[in-house]
């Protein structure tokens, strides 16, 4: 398969960088503040063995480790982001699209794919935090828009795992409609019968939040991660004081009723597989 | 109403009506100077619509944010009948930043639900300055559903700086709150009608704005984040308002281009805050029309019509 070469050399560029497990042989985890030997961590799908603690993974990566191998195959790959409203800050917007673009893996913050857990179909979406924040314009709006409609037509329960800072700025309305967008296609989902389990993974904020990350029929949190609408800083400087420990982390929004379920990374492949399993209707 | 409130740049007009005020108080007095007031008020005149015919984008915004503008209550008092508002939503306590409840319109019966600012710093505070928690936005959709179980349209005015973003509102899941009546909205099987009336603010303004119909007042404006937030990040400077305005784009023109809203409704001369009547029954008058189309298709019609109006919102290539 050409695409998956081509992914492939997309994954060996994106995992130099600094984002996910730091480079170097050492690495000092944030959670333990263990000296660990990357190669340890990322042979344990970016997950400290010592602690569990989560660094962020490569969305490719993500999927290969959850995945039947072989099984998948990626829908609009080449969809890309237009700089309709000519935004401009420090930098215009199609110079960061092109930015993002040019540090090799996706077109944009999202990869769609149908391919297999354990035997069962499903239309997998999983977010590139590394692009532009996982940042939702009209291109992830409208691939995970498409994998909610495949999911309808094919009958095949539908997976977003989540990494987003929110809507994005630089398309301005449009991204705040792609919120309306998706959640209609969920609306749809729900009409037809058909599974949405929605994965928060760290840090999933914003309009994200706000639409289908929190729309699961199951939401499934990693452990720590950080969820919530407003991002810290901006609670913090509306209500000018400082944040509870642990706020907006994953451990708090299952206290607070708003997540299903808390699964380490090491165990989500089989845990998905499990509750798909059961939530089969046998009429499919 | 409170004490007229005037932006830096209604000033020239407003010192020209003055002088207009003095020449009526000394015409009252005996002397002959009606030319001399016509011609005075046709240069205010001019000179008003000069101003509100070239705002810039940031100008836009804070004709959106004033004070004196007319709030969804004005509204309802203005182009609705037998309102009787509802509080609650049924689960933690009643939020005042939104309003809603049946009305008759044109005496047919319909819900009518707004975000409510408040005009006084009392009334500010106790509407949380138009900024909705998570029982706002659930109270929304309980009448939503029970216009929905009694075949009534929904409409909505829009005039919000945002959803809260405090620790309460976190705990009480804003996010999910939103992101529900996002789902419920679009498979809402009754009408509904969306005014932007103000501050249209991101998910805040889009949690009741998911409609057949969007209709937006001239001078309203309609972004996925405020100008100030959009400056505080992009610009690292929350004062760069005017240059992330600008950016954001997010007035009635710039977004009936993208094909979000269906309808821009004329603001009587000087803005909306200038004139409520007029402007509330421009308004009415273009709920009316759009109402009278929408009640000739059927519930499924309605939910279809509703998903390929959000569905068609992309900008991409292929
Ligand atoms: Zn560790």
């Amino acid at each position: 398969m050409s695409w998956f070469t081509k992914e492939k050399a997309g994954i060996e560029k994106s995992d130099s960088k600094k984002s996910k497990v730091p480079e170097g042989m050492w690495v000092k985890c944030p959670g333990c503040s263990g000296t660990i030997l990357s190669l340890d961590i990322e042979a344990n799908q970016n997950v400290c063995p010592k602690c569990g603690h989560h660094f962020r993974i490569d969305a490719v990566k993500r999927l290969k480790n959850l995945l039947d191998e072989g099984s998948w195959k990626e829908f609009d790959s080449g969809m890309t982001s237009v700089d309709f409203l000519e935004f401009k800050d420090a930098k215009s917007y199609q110079d960061r699209i092109n930015a993002a673009v040019a540090k090799g893996g996706s077109k944009d913050a999202v990869i769609c794919v149908e391919g297999a857990i354990e035997g069962t179909r499903v239309q997998v979406s999983v977010f590139d935090f590394s692009f532009m924040g996982g940042s939702m314009g009209s291109v992830v709006g409208e691939k995970i828009t498409r994998s909610i409609e495949r999911g309808i037509t094919l009958k095949q329960p539908v997976i977003i795992i989540s990494a987003s800072g929110g809507a994005r700025m630089q398309e301005s309305i449009l991204s705040l409609m792609q919120m309306a967008k998706t959640s209609a296609a969920l609306a749809k989902l729900k009409e037809a019968g058909v599974p949405f389990i929605s994965v928060l993974t760290d840090p999933t904020t914003g309009g994200v939040t706000a639409s289908f990350a929190m729309l699961g029929d199951i939401n499934i949190a990693e452990p720590k991660a950080l969820i919530g609408f407003a991002g810290p800083r901006v609670i913090e400087q509306t209500i000018r004081q400082k944040l509870p420990e642990g706020f907006q982390r994953a451990e708090y929004l299952l206290d607070h009723g708003m997540v299903d379920i808390i699964i380490p990374r090491i165990e989500m492949r089989q845990k998905l597989s499990s509750i798909l399993g059961m939530l089969r209707k046998t009429d499919f | 109403m409170a004490a007229q409130f005037h932006l830096e740049f209604e000033k020239p007009v407003v010192e020209l009506e003055k002088k207009v005020d003095e020449l009526n108080a000394l015409a009252k007095n005996g002397l002959d100077i009606s030319s001399d007031i016509s011609a005075l008020e046709a240069r205010v005149e001019e000179m008003r619509n000069n101003i509100f015919s070239n705002l810039t984008r940031w100008q836009t915004a804070q004709v959106a944010r004033h004070v004196n503008r007319p709030f969804t209550l004005d509204y309802i008092r203005l182009i609705f009948s037998e309102f009787v508002e509802l509080h609650g939503d049924r689960n933690f306590g009643d939020d005042h930043a939104i309003v809603g409840g049946p009305a008759r319109f044109e005496g047919k019966p319909v819900m009518v639900i707004g975000h409510q600012k408040g005009r006084d710093t009392k009334e500010k505070v106790y509407r949380n300055f138009g900024m909705p928690n998570p029982e706002g936005y659930r109270k929304a959709l309980r009448l939503m559903k029970m216009a929905e179980q009694f075949g009534l349209p929904v409409i909505t005015f829009v005039d919000t700086p945002g959803a809260y973003p405090g620790i309460g509102a976190e705990e009480r899941g804003q996010a999910e709150a939103i992101a529900r009546n996002l789902r419920e909205m679009a498979a809402l099987r009754t009408p509904i009608i969306v005014c932007v009336t103000g501050e249209g603010g991101s998910g805040g303004a889009l949690a009741i704005a998911v409609g057949n119909r969007i209709l937006m007042l001239e001078h309203s404006i309609y972004a996925v984040i405020s100008p100030e937030g959009c400056a505080a990040i992009l610009w690292s400077d929350g004062t760069k308002g005017e240059q992330a305005a600008e950016a954001l784009k997010p007035t009635a023109k710039d977004i009936i281009r993208l094909g979000v809203i269906d309808e821009i409704i004329k603001e009587p001369p000087g803005g909306a805050h200038r004139n409520h009547q007029v402007t509330a029954i421009a308004l009415k008058e273009a709920i009316s029309r759009n109402l009278d189309e929408l009640e000739k298709l059927s519930a499924d019609e309605l939910v279809e019509d509703r998903y390929r109006k959000f569905r068609a919102m992309t900008r991409c290539v292929e």
